[in-house]
Formats: structure tokens, sequence, C-alpha cells
């Protein structure tokens, strides 16, 4: 009951604000108000439920043909991270790289580049899509996320996968991370990437390792993979909205 | 007003249509200001299916000013989060709008052009009277006239339902659950082209729409889509009380 009484308060004191609000003072004070913005969220989570309810049989995102790539692969975010550890990393050409996988699972695993590129590979010409609204078409190779889970093991408690970033964007004091769920983590296209347009990955578009999550904007798809800690809860991890972009007002479920 | 002499006055708008209306404007709004914003973080248009900075867009905009768009200042996450918001609620509206206009026939009896309406002479004459701005008055103005029909039409049919669906085809998760939206509308950026463009008519018909409520009375025909009661503009001129 008590649950229910505070639910109707929200909409309701949400509905009063946005008539009072439009009126008074416009929206830009809404838009600072924490309240109103988790009530405008209502939208992302109407978006995530109905997208996942439809991919129960999950469909596949949609790949090219090699004359649809772009000439041109934009590099955005961090194009290099330009940390000393990472540009020892760079210099050795990512010989002395490691991927971690550990967390919630059975058998924590350490990989080398080389060993990653020995596992069967997935080749994908996918359309990536920047939040910003411009897109990109590229050939991206790498191995599947799913089935390294498997063999890590999963303890019945995971639920997510974080990545680890080896870049702090801007130069800020928080390192680049970012989160997906299991049917995302277990998707044939989900893949962490090596390769892209058939050149081993460069440091612009994040050198040696990162995530390819196909049906998810751009800001999902992490680069300068460390990283890969199996959770059980995201509110841990940096301001607690299980991504980089997240902990600044983007949605979790990137998926429009 | 009890000395005027008899006053007709109709239930032109069902309460269906005036809740409907009213939610439909404040989404519309908020859909194109939060539209802006969005917009502004690229403010390029490609045709296609792909296309970045170095590509060639079909249209480059300087960004749209602060005074227009929700947030007034540079924020695309809290832009997406009211225009994800309201975008829902516009096709929740929209559904239940279009889902009682048929059970009640609101369609068929009130936007729907009948077949003598459409044919040249007559819309010629329609045109004529639209283009002298002069308010329809007595049983004339009892029902929407022909252009004000197919405006309707167009909107309800055409570019709503297209604006929705091109939102959505911009969606990489809407991609893979209904992919052939990505064919229909020639890829994703074509998509984000053509809702672009729908906006644009939807804000052209807004601003024909606002013009013929000045021309057909304004307080009469906003009380109409508050109470549903519409005063039927009589013929000749009412005598001073």
């Amino acid at each position: 009951m008590k649950k229910d009484f505070l639910t109707r308060r929200k909409l309701l004191t949400g509905g009063a604000i946005t008539l009072g609000g439009l009126a008074l003072t416009g929206c830009d004070g809404l838009s600072a108000s924490p309240d109103f913005r988790s009530f405008l969220r209502t939208g992302e989570a109407l978006t995530f439920s109905a997208q996942r309810a439809l991919m129960l049989h999950q469909p596949l995102a949609r790949e090219f043909s090699e004359r649809d790539i772009s000439p041109i692969f934009k590099a955005n975010g961090t194009k290099n991270p330009n940390t000393p550890a990472y540009n020892a990393l760079a210099a050795g050409n990512f010989a002395n790289w490691r991927l971690r996988i550990d967390g919630l699972v059975e058998r924590p695993l350490t990989l080398s580049l080389a060993e990653l590129r020995a596992l069967p590979s997935r080749t994908q010409i996918t359309r990536h899509d920047c939040v910003e609204g411009w897109s990109a078409i590229g050939k991206w190779r790498g191995a599947q996320l799913g089935p390294l889970l498997q063999s890590a093991g999963l303890k019945p408690n995971a639920r997510f996968a974080v990545m680890h970033c080896a870049d702090n964007y801007a130069g800020g004091p928080d390192m680049y991370y970012e989160s997906i769920d299991l049917i995302d983590g277990f998707h044939p296209q989900t893949i962490l990437a090596y390769a892209l347009n058939g050149q081993p990955l460069d440091i612009a578009h994040g050198a040696p390792l990162r995530l390819r999550v196909e049906r998810q904007l751009g800001y999902k798809q992490a680069k300068y993979l460390m990283r890969i800690e199996m959770v059980e809860r995201l509110d841990g991890f940096g301001r607690g909205k299980g991504g980089y972009w997240e902990d600044r007002g983007y949605e979790w479920y990137a998926g429009i | 007003m009890t000395m005027q002499p008899a006053r007709e006055v109709i239930y032109r708008h069902t309460r269906i249509v005036r809740i409907a209306h009213w939610i439909n404007a404040l989404c519309f709004l908020l859909l194109l200001l939060s539209g802006l914003q969005i917009f502004n973080a690229h403010p390029h248009l490609y045709w296609g299916q792909a296309g970045a900075n170095f590509d060639t867009p079909w249209l480059s905009l300087p960004a749209f000013p602060d005074l227009i768009t929700l947030p007034s200042h540079r924020d695309l996450a809290a832009g997406r989060n009211w225009h994800f918001f309201f975008a829902w609620l516009l096709v929740i509206n929209g559904l239940v709008y279009i889902a009682m206009s048929l059970l009640n026939r609101h369609f068929a009896r009130d936007i729907l052009p009948e077949r003598d309406e459409l044919k040249p002479r007559h819309l010629w004459q329609e045109i004529v009277h639209h283009a002298q701005f002069k308010r329809i008055t007595g049983p004339a103005a009892k029902r929407y006239n022909t252009l004000q029909k197919l405006a309707y039409v167009a909107v309800i049919f055409l570019l709503f339902p297209l604006i929705v669906l091109t939102g959505l085809t911009m969606s990489p998760g809407f991609n893979a659950i209904a992919p052939v939206f990505l064919d229909i509308f020639g890829g994703r950026q074509s998509a984000r082209s053509l809702h672009f463009i729908a906006a644009n008519l939807l804000v052209a018909f807004l601003i024909i729409h606002l013009v013929e409520v000045v021309v057909a009375g304004a307080w009469n025909e906003i009380h109409s889509m508050i109470t549903g009661k519409f005063v039927v503009p009589p013929t000749t001129p009412e005598p001073q009380p």
C-alpha cells in the first residue's frame, strides 16, 4: 500500500510540476530537478521493456556488405588514453596486455591478445550509431563474449558484465566503464573486437580490444578493454548508473 | 447574454477528441523543442544507411538557438529524456484516439471527405474561399470543410505515423526487431532525414491550423475544444444586445 501511495503521489506531483513549470518558468527548472528527471525516465523503462519483449528470439542487428563500409570510420570519445600504463602497453604492441574476466565466475580467466585471436572468431559488418545522430559502417572481427563467459562459468547471481577500460575520458578523474546484461552478453553479435576493416584495431578505435554490442548506441561499445567483471549489481561502480555516460544522464539501455 | 436571440450551439467535439487533442498538442510542442536539442548534437542530415562527419550531408544547419530547444542549454541526455517520454505519451494517446475514432465512427462521419467533396469544382471553390480568409457561417460551419478534412487525414494517417516510424527506425534495437523499416525508409540516416522533414511539415500544419483558428473565431474554437460546445457563426450579423 505504502509503495502504491508513493508512486501515485510521485505521478501526481510530476503532472502538477509539468503544468506549473510550463506555465511559470519553462522547462529548464524541471530538467534540473532529479525527481522530474526520474519521472521522465519512465519513458526509458517503457522502451527497455517493449524492446526486450520483442527481442525474445534474439534477432540480429543488420549486417551489411563490403561495399557499404564507410570510407572513414569516425573515432569518437577518447582517441588515445595516453596514460603511462597504456602507453607502455602500446609501445610493446600490446604483447604484455592481458584481459581479465573475473568477479562472479567459477574460473577467472586471463587472456593475451594472441590467445583471443586464436579463439573462434566472428566477422560482422555492422552500423555504429552515435547518440549524437551520425552513423558509420565497419567490419569488425573478434571473439564472441558468450562462449568466454561460459568457459569462465557464471555464478548463479551474476547478472551484468562490467567493462573496465584503460581511458579516463577528457582527462577527468573517472575511468571509462560500461555494463551490459546477460541477454546482450550472450547475443551472437556481442564480440570482443580486435580488428576493424581487416586491420588490427588502432588506438583511436580502442586498441587492443573493444566491445561490440550491436543493438545499442555507440557509447556502449567500450574501448580499451582491460577487465570484464561479472557482478550482481551496478551501484558499486562510478556513480552507480552502470557506465561513464550513464552516470552523466544517458540511458543505461541505449537501444534507441 | 439572456437578451440575445437564440444562438445555435452544437456539441462539436466528443470528450475523447478533446482530451486527445490537448495531450497531442502538449506532446507535439515538447517533442519539437527536445527534438531540436537532439538535432543540435549533429546538425547535418544524410541519405542512406550511414553518415558521419566525413560524408556529404544534403543539409547542414547552424544549431537552433537556445530559445527554442529543450532544455535551453546544450544537454543531449536531458533532451533525450524529454523526447522519449513524450514520444511514448504521443503514441499511446494516438493509438487510443485512432481506436476510439474507428469504434465511434468519428473518422467515417467527420474526418474522411465524401465523394462529392473531392470533385475538382468543389475543391476549387473551397480554395478560393480559403484564400479570402472568410469565416464559414451557418450550416456549413457545423462540419469540417474538405480542405480541413484532407489536412487532418494527412496529419493523422500520414505525418504522425511517418514521424513515429522514422523515429523508431533510428533505434538500433528496433532495427534488429523490424529490419524491414530500414528498407522502407532507405536506411537509418534516411529515416533521420525523413523524421526531420515530417517534423517541418507538422510545424507547417500547426501554423496553418492556428491561423485558421483565428479566422474561424479563436475564442469559439478554443472554447469548443475545451467544453465541446460550439456556437455556429450566424449567416447574418447578430443584433447587438
